[in-house]
């Protein structure tokens, strides 16, 4: 055996909980991408958990997914950060306030 | 206490101490080369868990082109790290509440739920058996995440040209 399943759930809990931090309080948008691939992290901890505990490959499959989906967030993102930046000058999203 | 929950609790500390380490950074390539430590204590987490072929995706795409992606970004732009306030107060507060009770609410559902005591037994996917299993049955879904990956190529290419033209039309 390995841990009870309660203790992966509480690992991904708090690792979900660090990305969400980091998301919501730097004002930095580089820095909130990547709280929102710590957030992804963190979900796939649990479904290769859930895998193992039902013995059941769905959860692998998913995680799959969430790798594929991340790739794609981060590419459209990060292109979207370039262009913002050569727009305004600056990362913080508190000053872009212009509609132009 | 058998020595693979030895190792998952270390592995589980060096992911929470790599991951706060790395969101607290002020300075963002340190922040990433942390994430970097700790997207590998996930695939090794992955290993332990018997998903040996998600963990060695997991080194490839996380750790090797995402977080590499992210550095080629952060080295194109010139980034101004020394002006931004570490955790803003009127950010922190909201923050800190929403937390609070999200720790709380999971702490309880997780002490409650039923099954949480079930032991997890070792076992061991084989990437054969995966990858069999994916593309049988669930062969509509990698069609469809494939078109997403295309759409992400084509935006990012669109995303990309545009500014090049806005720029050429600014300049006469």
């Amino acid at each position: 055996m390995i841990v009870p399943f309660g203790h992966v759930l509480i690992l991904a809990g708090i690792l979900f909980l660090m990305g969400m931090f980091c998301a919501v309080t730097r004002r930095n948008l580089i820095m909130i991408v990547l709280g929102i691939e710590i957030m992804l992290n963190a979900a796939s901890i649990v479904f290769i958990g859930a895998a193992l505990r039902w013995h059941h490959l769905e959860g692998q499959v998913f995680v799959v997914f969430i790798l594929a989906v991340a790739a794609t967030e981060v590419s459209v993102g990060l292109a979207l950060i370039v262009y913002a930046y050569l727009r305004t000058g600056s990362f913080d999203p508190g000053t872009y306030n212009l509609l132009k | 206490m058998t020595i693979y929950s030895i190792i998952f609790y270390i592995l589980a500390l060096l992911i929470l101490v790599s991951t706060g380490l790395a969101i607290t950074r002020r300075n963002l390539v340190h922040a990433v080369i942390y994430l970097v430590f700790s997207f590998f204590g996930s695939a090794l987490l992955f290993y332990l868990f018997g998903a040996p072929l998600l963990a060695v995706l997991e080194v490839i795409i996380y750790a090797g082109a995402i977080m590499i992606l992210f550095l080629f970004i952060i080295m194109m732009v010139k980034v101004e790290t020394s002006e931004e306030r570490m955790f803003p107060l009127n950010q922190w507060l909201p923050a800190a509440v929403i937390g609070l009770l999200y720790l709380a609410i999971g702490a309880l559902l997780v002490s409650s739920a039923p099954g949480k005591d079930i032991p997890l037994e070792m076992a061991l996917t084989h990437p054969k058996e995966f990858g069999q299993y994916l593309f049988q049955r669930h062969w509509l879904s990698i069609e469809i995440v494939s078109l997403l990956l295309l759409i992400a190529l084509i935006g990012a290419l669109h995303l990309g040209r545009r500014k090049r033209e806005e720029k050429i039309e600014e300049k006469p």
